[in-house]
């Protein structure tokens, strides 16, 4: 039971600890449950679809298509993740000058939340498709210690939960003011990791073999295994070994994102009197 | 988006996405050393698997059992679901002489090792 319970608390931690974020994101904005409740709803027949034809799915690209989907829903998130930011950038101004009267830019809030929703999707998809493979192992096997192993891994959800929970409500100990600058380099920062994490998917498939040399080993400092590695390579993207490559796109989506959020505000800036 | 100052970033982007790919191509050429391994009962087969030095190495891990597996290995910085009654291919980078372990992540008492001499 406690084997179920770590294996399902560990995939669930991560999309747990996104979910607090995004829903700390959204604070202000109106229906937000309604869709991130459909991203996590999504999320999980994904995960389920995914779990069901996932022998199918690794004999594509000569055994390579598990990494390369791997690899394409991260990239989906990160360009979802930067375009939440620019459009904020561009529409912080309002925000910040009315926080609590920001009428205009909850109505077009549903742009930026189908965006996290899909963000939020990704990440329950990723993380819980493995635990779905997991699972309908345990109940496919003997029916004897399934029941334990059942309720061990509901226990893991359940504290991945909390996770979520404890995130969200920790952002939001933050001054509205201080939040949005916090959220943006969280959001980035999550952006590069997974930006990442993409690239050592493409590595792993042989499809980018330049740059890989690990740069340093930091395992021995923090292990990328151990739960505060694993909250730092989702909120940051550590990784223990990071490659060349790893580095150069993780320090470019920084780059990239800043730099498409100031040429928003400016142009923004620039005919201040129309709407967005 | 059309402003001009964008054009160098998106383009030294694209000439750097451009590069990757073309000297990847070279690489998938080289001649992988391929490591067979078969996981039954929860447990590997062989458990105890030797490859040759500074060249890639590609493993054949052939899940006989029911249930899915997780092959995974901190040294060799892997990790790969295998679904029930099927194979999973993963390739791993040219390596130093050493002893390299790896396991199952959803059963940790399923071990091997990789010998690269």
């Amino acid at each position: 039971m406690l084997a179920a319970l770590i294996i399902v608390f560990r995939e669930v931690f991560e999309a747990g600890l996104i979910i607090g974020i995004v829903l700390a994101v959204t604070g202000s904005v109106a229906h937000r449950f309604r869709w991130i409740g459909g991203g996590v709803l999504a999320g999980v027949v994904a995960a389920c679809l995914v779990a069901a034809f996932a022998g199918a799915l690794s004999q594509l690209f000569e055994g390579m298509g598990q990494e390369l989907f791997n690899a394409a829903i991260l990239g989906v998130a990160v360009v979802m993740l930067t375009w939440h930011n620019v459009w904020m950038a561009r529409h912080g101004r309002e925000i910040a000058v009315e926080m609590r009267a920001i009428g205009q830019a909850v109505a077009e809030g549903s742009k930026p939340l189908l965006a996290l929703a899909v963000v939020v999707g990704v990440a329950v998809l990723r993380e819980g498709s493995e635990v779905a493979l997991f699972l309908y192992g345990v109940a496919a096997s003997d029916g004897g210690s399934a029941l334990s192993l059942i309720i061990g891994g509901c226990l893991g959800l359940l504290l991945g939960a909390a996770v979520c929970l404890v995130t969200y409500l920790g952002l939001l100990r933050i001054p509205p003011r201080a939040l949005f600058a916090t959220t943006t380099v969280l959001i980035t920062l999550l952006a590069a990791g997974m930006a990442a994490q993409a690239v050592a998917f493409l590595e792993r498939a042989n499809w980018l073999t330049s740059l890989d040399t690990v740069v340093w080993d930091s395992g021995w400092l923090l292990s990328e295994a151990s739960i505060p590695g694993r909250a730092l390579h989702t909120l940051i993207g550590y990784t223990d070994q990071p490659t060349q490559m790893q580095l150069l796109v993780y320090l470019a989506v920084i780059a990239i994102t800043g730099w498409l959020m100031r040429l928003t505000a400016q142009v923004h800036g620039g005919h201040a009197v129309a709407p967005g | 988006m059309s402003h001009p100052t964008l054009m160098p970033i998106r383009l030294t982007l694209a000439a750097i996405c451009a590069t990757a790919l073309l000297h990847g191509a070279p690489a998938l050429a080289q001649q992988a050393a391929e490591v067979p391994l078969s996981y039954s009962n929860g447990a590997f087969q062989p458990s105890e698997v030797r490859a040759p030095a500074d060249k890639p190495v590609v493993f054949r891990v052939k899940n006989l059992d029911a249930k899915a597996m997780e092959f995974e290995s901190k040294s060799l910085r892997v990790e790969k679901v295998v679904a029930a009654k099927s194979e999973g291919v993963i390739n791993v980078r040219p390596l130093k002489p050493g002893r390299y372990e790896f396991y199952d992540d959803f059963n940790e008492k399923a071990r091997g090792a990789l010998i690269v001499q």
